[in-house]
């Protein structure tokens, strides 16, 4: 069947009748030599017969998804409310950019295919490939490679090229290797959903939420992809981490003619947190209030409920964080010393759901093995190592459950011939959701052993493979039909300040120190969890930076390193990390997820600081231009 | 045409305009080196030449004839560069590390902070966020880390 299976079949792998954007794949040719095949894609014509075209999501004739929360009566709370400060903030595309591209090897093999790739989840390409060609489950065969770089831009992209280079591999008998260039991956891959959210919320004098109303719009792009689970993160934390008894989050994800957007490190909540993060610094302004005592107001603890009415357990750390992140920074003296002045200081207080939204987790029933060896174990999984460690925390957690050496425990390569599915590596939960199957596979093993050397207990009993499926913490509820009960297993909490300097000449925000303080329940190996929270700063700090797509005609203009911007050495400040560890019962050893929430935080700690240079921004990325035009027009107060 | 590859002299024939990129990909199968944009932006190519750190995609393989080319293959595992990206978690998913490390291995010996950051400019790394390979360039330049233990 002609299509890309994800949530939706609408995805066509070739257009057929229609195509919905510019860089849609429509025929393929393939040839041994390069030069020959840039000689025959001249000899092909196609004619178009143009329609019109949309590309602004407010007119857009088509709704992906719509979701809404409701908990208590939001006229009610706005009837409490001493002020209401209302709001609308835009956050545009981001790029992942993983530094290599896009690409897959076919290869007719078995009667079926082969395919290897730089991908995140072998599963998804697996799946999309048995429905693509029609093939039973055992004709289809995929390999992740060594992958430079995924931040969700390997999520679902991959089933798309592996469609194509498998139908080459199929059709000629030969292997075929399809590599996107940088312009080629930048064009047509897909990239954050850009949104507008409006915020409309009722305080009291003393800082007290009574209300939080907020309307999320994403672009989707010309088909689904996954837009309405990034939709779902995203209205999930629209609010951020406050608690409010009157909630009302509306979220639409719509079709555009422009390519899909779809997953990116974040998953929907880098938009949403920008917006009530800022949001909530324009509350305090209103107020004239001090940010951090409206924040430690309103955040949650222990025992409050979320907008979907989820109970907050003991691993709730919003209030520690927040404080420990200004103590750290000197957040407060600065704020006052600096108004008046080229530099700002700014922050921003979020949070995170490990794991998948909901009944995610529930319906994925992963499933993880591992396999006793002479000199210890062997991880089975299809977790993929795309540079956050994967096997090195899987590794860590076996052995110490084993009570083995580190050394002892190998990982088997990710192969869907070999290994089952652990579900995506996606979504916060490699960690919390796949290791803790992993643990719960350890501990099986360690009994059956008891005091048997693994060797004389391969001996006398022959293999011994152990394999769990997910069993979540128990009591944990969701309906899908009324978004109400347990979004995630559990949430991380995060809280940045960002420090910055305007160049009075040219307009530029340069961030000069960012103090970050994040708990993840707990570090399973602390310079890789550290590298995370430090590379999702930096890419947070692009996100309120630098990195603009400039769309001309549903067409990014801009899909170059030349000219679309990822930060340098030069434009990344010191970042000082700070994690705190606070157990999440249900997590191995405690831990949560720790990939995607570094990069909730950086965009509104960034343009509150520019706010503390009285410079209104309510628009991301925030360059010289919109900095310029901010400040010619009216400050903030 | 001939010319030092790694500290042995080689001779190689190939086109002229090739792409320095290409000729050690393609035709000495040397695939440390990797393509990340492909117009000299990203640093994942770099590649020493005559011990100056270059962008192997936007030099022509003419340009080369009696040079001096060190790849990641020339520091042969061992270099301190390499233990210190180890250990100090220096490389994440690896694309950008080959040519981060020779364009640390080409900075003047005792460099600053602030040296290091204008040094690595033109290598992007965007799993990071630099920190850790700062961490990492410094260490090695202090004969920090030691070396691991094999088994």
């Amino acid at each position: 069947r002609n299509t890309i299976a994800l949530i939706e079949l609408d995805q066509p792998c070739l257009a057929e009748r229609e195509i919905r954007h510019f860089a849609e794949p429509i025929l393929l040719l393939a040839h041994e030599d390069r030069e020959r095949l840039l000689d025959a894609e001249r000899g092909v014509t196609i004619e178009y017969r143009p329609s019109e075209p949309v590309y602004d999501p407010e007119r857009s004739p088509q709704c992906f998804k719509e979701i809404v929360i409701e908990k208590g009566e939001i006229a009610r709370g706005f009837a409490e409310a001493d002020r209401i400060v209302e709001g609308e903030y835009r956050a545009g595309h981001q790029e992942q950019l993983y530094i290599e591209p896009n690409g897959v090897i076919a290869l007719p093999e078995n009667g079926g295919v082969t395919v290897y790739g730089s991908l995140q989840c072998p599963y998804y390409v697996h799946r999309a490939l048995r429905v693509l060609l029609g093939l039973p489950e055992d004709r289809v065969r995929v390999v992740q490679t060594e992958t430079g770089g995924g931040f969700g831009g390997k999520e679902e992209y991959p089933s798309m090229i592996a469609g194509h280079a498998a139908i080459l591999a199929l059709k000629s008998g030969r292997p075929v290797k399809l590599v996107y260039d940088r312009l080629e991956d930048m064009v047509a891959t897909t990239k954050r959903h850009p949104a507008v959210i409006r915020h409309r919320t009722g305080v009291k004098r003393d800082g007290r939420l009574t209300a939080i109303e907020i309307d999320v719009l994403m672009d989707g792009g010309a088909y689904m992809t996954l837009s309405p689970v990034v939709l779902s993160r995203g209205v999930i934390h629209a609010t951020g981490p406050y608690r409010c008894d009157h909630v009302r989050v509306h979220g639409r994800v719509v079709m555009t003619n422009t390519p899909p957007n779809g997953a990116f490190r974040g998953f929907g909540a880098p938009q949403t947190q920008f917006a009530a993060e800022v949001h909530m610094e324009r509350i305090a302004e209103a107020l004239g209030m001090d940010p951090v005592r409206l924040r430690e107001t309103n955040a949650f603890r222990p025992g409050d409920t979320t907008a979907t009415g989820q109970v907050l357990g003991n691993d709730c750390s919003a209030v520690k964080v927040l404080r420990d992140a200004v103590k750290r920074s000197g957040f407060r003296q600065k704020h006052r010393a600096w108004r008046g002045t080229n530099r700002g200081i700014g922050l921003s207080l979020f949070f995170h759901g490990s794991g998948f939204t909901g009944g995610g987790e529930v319906k994925l029933a992963s499933k993880a093995s591992l396999e006793l060896t002479e000199r210890g174990a062997r991880i089975l999984v299809a977790s993929t190592e795309i540079g956050q460690g994967t096997r090195t925390m899987h590794a860590q957690i076996v052995a110490d459950t084993l009570g083995i050496p580190y050394e002892n425990v190998e990982v088997e390569a990710v192969d869907t011939a070999r290994v089952p599915d652990s579900g995506p590596t996606v979504a916060s939960r490699t960690c919390m959701v796949v290791g803790k199957i992993l643990e719960r596979c350890a501990r099986e093993i360690r009994e059956k052993l008891g005091k048997t050397t693994p060797r004389d207990y391969l001996a006398k009993n022959g293999s011994l493979v152990v394999t769990k499926e997910y069993a979540g913490p128990d009591g944990l509820y969701w309906d899908d039909d009324t978004y109400r009960g347990d979004a995630y297993g559990a949430f991380g909490w995060g809280c940045d300040v960002v420090e910055v300097e305007k160049d009075p000449i040219t307009f530029e925000i340069r961030p000069t120190r960012v103090t970050t303080v994040q708990d993840i329940g707990r570090a399973i190996h602390p310079i890789l969890a550290s590298g995370q929270i430090e590379g999702g700063t930096a890419q947070g700090i692009g996100y309120a930076l630098l990195e603009e797509v400039s769309l001309r005609d549903g067409r990014m203009a801009n899909a170059q390193l030349t000219n679309y911007i990822v930060p340098t050495t030069l434009d990344t400040p010191a970042i000082d990390v700070t994690i705190l560890e606070n157990p999440y019962e249900y997590g191995p050893f405690g831990a949560k997820g720790v990939g995607e929430m570094p990069i909730d935080g950086p965009a509104p700690a960034v343009v509150n600081a520019i706010r503390n240079l009285g410079i209104d921004i309510r628009e991301i990325p925030a360059t010289p231009e919109r900095i310029l035009k901010a400040s010619s027009s009216k400050s903030v107060a | 045409m001939r010319f030092t590859l790694n500290g042995k002299s080689r001779n190689v024939e190939a086109p002229p305009m090739k792409r320095l990129l290409d000729v050690l990909r393609e035709d000495c199968g040397l695939t440390g080196t990797k393509e990340g944009c492909g117009e000299g932006e990203c640093g994942a190519c770099t590649v020493l030449l005559d011990g100056l750190a270059v962008n192997s995609c936007l030099v022509p393989f003419a340009q080369i004839r009696g040079s001096s080319v060190t790849t990641i293959e020339g520091l042969r595992g061992d270099h301190p560069l390499q233990h210190a990206f180890l250990v100090e978690g220096g490389a994440q998913c690896g694309i950008c590390t080959p040519g981060m490390i020779l364009a640390a291995a080409a900075l003047p010996r005792g460099a600053t902070r602030a040296e290091i950051r204008a040094g690595l400019a033109g290598n992007i790394c965007r799993c990071t966020g630099y920190t850790a390979i700062y961490r990492a360039v410094e260490s090695a330049a202090a004969g920090r880390p030691r070396r691991r233990r094999r088994n």
